[in-house]
């Protein structure tokens, strides 16, 4: 029997939140921390969470479980699991919904802001705006994110400045655009950034390079950003 | 962009820049006299005094005084900035330290051409 720990709050009847306990019968086998949830379910349906694609796809399932971050469809319970014990909470930092359903607001007001779109003023050609193998390379590592959340939940800059550090999810998806031949709004993006705050909050902690489902690395990203700005500058 | 009026440079690249710029001058300062103590093991105050009587050791120490209170200054900006969420609070924190800041670097100045 596996011993689960559940974080639940309900803002409507509970003053606090608190840990619930449960005892959850893996039939001897190795399932997905999702899976234990929805055992959990099974036994009391009111638990609150989000899950779409359950394999590593929608970015939905974030979680903190046994104090790491990650997705909880594909990881599996022999990973973060020590002493038949496991802790599931909220991701951490931002505020709770209900259980472990956070309000992920100030984390897409910062994907937002580093504008997640291609500009380009010429003219459009006929057909597509073409790249080289080796301009469409550099895009590797950086388009593959889901915005799970994941990252920017585990950044202490962005639990105590989640207003003002853009977060190393916003940060990667800033330097995918920075870097995309076929965007002429480098320097506009370039100047969006110049501040103590968006870019420069990053103390290369890597806390976002360790916990990362999809194994991407925002702390080069945000070095990458760093030295451009500084090539535009000096 | 987010706006700011407190922190040292005009901007969050200038002030990463001088944090970076002024580690290194005071890691220079730091080696140097470490260097003159190795090689002055019996170390009296003629000897002492003689050094900071040429006014290039006086230019240097005056750098790193200098870089350390720019590099205090930015660097406790930004732990400010992490911990001290009332506003009023923190400008009072940010006023204290520029105060004494600029104290100690007055006070550095009449140390070195004093003596
Ligand atoms: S490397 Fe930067 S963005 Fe990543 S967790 Fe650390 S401070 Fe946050
Ligand atoms: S960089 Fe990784 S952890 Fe961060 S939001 Fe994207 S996929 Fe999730
Ligand atoms: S449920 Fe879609 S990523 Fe886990």
């Amino acid at each position: 029997m596996l011993q689960v720990s559940v974080y639940r709050y309900n803002p409507e009847t509970d003053k606090k939140p608190y840990m619930q306990d449960f005892e959850i019968d893996t039939k001897g086998k190795d399932i997905m921390v999702l899976d234990v949830l929805h055992l959990v379910k099974e036994k009391d349906n009111g638990m609150s969470y989000r899950r779409s694609c359950r394999e590593g796809v929608c970015g939905s399932d974030g979680l903190n479980m046994n104090g790491k971050n990650g997705l909880a469809c594909i990881t599996p319970v022999s990973e973060v699991v020590k002493n038949n014990k496991l802790i599931i909470r909220p991701l951490p930092g931002l505020p709770v919904i209900r259980d472990l359903v956070v309000d992920m607001t100030l984390f897409y007001k910062q994907y937002e802001r580093i504008k997640p779109f291609l500009i380009n003023d010429t003219p459009e050609p006929a057909i597509e705006r073409l790249q080289s193998p080796e301009e469409r390379e550099k895009l590797d590592g950086l388009y593959e994110c889901i915005l799970c959340a994941c990252c920017s939940t585990a950044c202490p800059s962005f639990w105590w400045n989640p207003d003002k550090f853009v977060g190393p999810s916003g940060l990667l998806q800033a330097y995918r655009f920075l870097i995309d031949s076929r965007d002429t709004a480098t320097k506009e993006r370039l100047a969006e950034l110049d501040d103590p705050f968006s870019v420069f909050r990053c103390h290369g902690i890597m806390n976002c390079v360790a916990v990362c489902p999809k194994g991407l690395n925002p702390t080069r990203a945000i070095g990458n950003i760093r030295s451009m700005l500084l090539n535009n500058a000096t | 962009m987010v706006t700011n009026i407190t922190n040292f440079g005009r901007s969050g690249l200038a002030d990463w820049l001088i944090q970076r710029v002024t580690a290194v001058i005071m890691l220079a300062y730091t080696l140097f006299l470490l260097g003159f103590f190795l090689m002055n093991g019996d170390l009296d105050f003629v000897t002492w005094k003689l050094l900071f009587q040429g006014t290039a050791m006086r230019i240097f120490s005056l750098l790193a005084l200098l870089s350390i209170a720019a590099h205090a200054w930015i660097g406790l900006w930004t732990v400010a900035t992490d911990y001290i969420k009332p506003t009023g609070l923190r400008v009072a924190f940010h006023l204290v330290v520029i105060l004494a800041l600029f104290a100690y670097v007055v006070w550095g100045v009449q140390v070195l051409w004093g003596a």
